[in-house]
């Protein structure tokens, strides 16, 4: 599996109704992935899409490799499974919700969270209110 | 019975819910925020129309049940009959199998089972049967402490909003905080867990107690954290708080987080 320039998406999706491409497919926490960005980040990876803030080390990371962190609104399952247009497994069948998927997306919705400069947009968005 | 409350509680969002969403839609000053608020309430739409999950982290099942002592069960045993019920639900309903039964290999039941099931002993000859399916993001930003008696009420609400603080984002804010104050550690875990049972909109049956939500309530909502944690003014929809009488020594508080999905469903046998 070439990783150089894909985008990978954390989400564990619910099972498909007969008739639907995938199932409710939210996002899910990142932080759990944390500890296994940087060397995907080093073998390519461009982009994330998950919820939650990111470690220093995963933030770095970023900057290093020239890569972005999105985040999409956790528990808008059903809203954002209607923007994914294909799915296919590609490893992992028997861990079902966590098996690795290729998706083709269209129009789905994200936020930049950490981009390439360093910025954190939870952090200012606090930072924002104290002032 | 079980397998239909699943379903319901997962794919139905309660009206409480969306009135506050509603309503909170419009009241949140950040753009990004009631951007946020619109695409879950769109989202609860989709769900309720289509009969699918509105979020694909449909849960560990939760049931409490309340037995009225004048009930008889007879024909097998309670906990096999909840499984069985989860079981047929989360299958039925195309809803995610979460569960792995051993914590520590990992391996996947395959069909949410085993439930945590709360049972209590009530006055009466009615049995009432609450589904509240927990999410694992939300959950995992819960917290308890076993506080002095002496840091009293301040204390307490110093450790729920810091609660809320350090989990910033990732319990899929805006949030509704259950609360318990009192009993003994595991007391107080299964209040805050049964808090979030509580309707939204609803007032506290004990005036005080209704003050302080409302007080730490204000409080979260001044921290910033706003829709998925981009910053706003709805942080939290709503803190629910349970107590019980403890120990001269001990005050323990424990916070059980909910994301926006407040989701939970009962019957009355």
């Amino acid at each position: 599996m070439d990783l150089a320039g894909q985008i990978i998406y954390y989400a564990g999706p619910a099972p498909a109704k007969p008739g639907y491409v995938i199932g409710p497919a939210g996002p899910t926490t990142s932080s759990r992935m944390d500890a296994y960005t940087v060397p995907l980040l080093a073998e390519g990876l461009k982009a994330m899409i998950g919820k939650g803030s990111r470690s220093e080390e995963v933030k770095k990371g970023l900057e290093k490799y020239g890569a972005v962190y999105f985040a999409a609104v956790g528990g808008a399952a059903a809203l954002l499974s209607r923007k994914i247009k294909s799915a296919r497994v590609l490893a992992y069948p028997e861990l079902g919700p966590e098996a690795v998927f290729e998706l083709e997306v269209e129009d789905f919705p994200v936020f930049v969270i950490n981009d390439v400069h360093g910025n954190d947009l939870y952090q200012m968005a606090l930072s924002d209110i104290q002032e | 019975m079980v397998a239909d409350l699943c379903i319901e509680a997962n794919c139905h969002l309660g009206e409480d819910v969306l009135n506050v969403l509603q309503k909170k839609a419009v009241e949140e000053k950040s753009v990004t925020g009631r951007e946020i608020i619109q695409q879950l309430i769109e989202n609860a739409g989709i769900a309720d129309r289509e009969e699918i999950p509105m979020c694909q982290d449909t849960g560990v099942a939760v049931v409490f049940i309340d037995i009225g002592q004048e009930v008889a069960l007879t024909g097998g045993d309670l906990y096999d009959a909840v499984n069985n019920g989860v079981k047929e639900g989360y299958t039925r309903g195309y809803l995610r199998k979460s569960m792995v039964m051993d914590p520590l290999d990992r391996v996947n039941t395959g069909d949410n089972t085993p439930a945590v099931v709360h049972l209590k002993l009530v006055p009466g000859d009615r049995v009432r049967v609450t589904l509240a399916p927990k999410g694992g993001g939300s959950e995992n930003m819960s917290s308890l402490k076993m506080l002095k008696p002496a840091e009293g009420i301040e204390g307490i609400k110093k450790f729920v909003i810091d609660t809320v603080k350090v989990a910033g984002p990732n319990p899929c804010p805006p949030v509704v905080v259950g609360v318990g104050i009192g009993g003994t550690m595991e007391k107080a875990a299964l209040m805050a867990k049964h808090a979030l049972t509580r309707p939204l909109g609803t007032k506290n049956d004990d005036c005080d107690t209704d003050m302080l939500e409302k007080e730490i309530l204000q409080e979260i909502n001044k921290l910033g954290i706003g829709p998925q944690g981009m910053g706003g003014a709805v942080t939290a929809l709503a803190v629910h708080i349970e107590k019980y009488a403890t120990h001269i020594a001990c005050l323990p508080v424990a916070v059980n987080i909910s994301c926006h999905a407040y989701r939970h469903k009962a019957v009355i046998i």
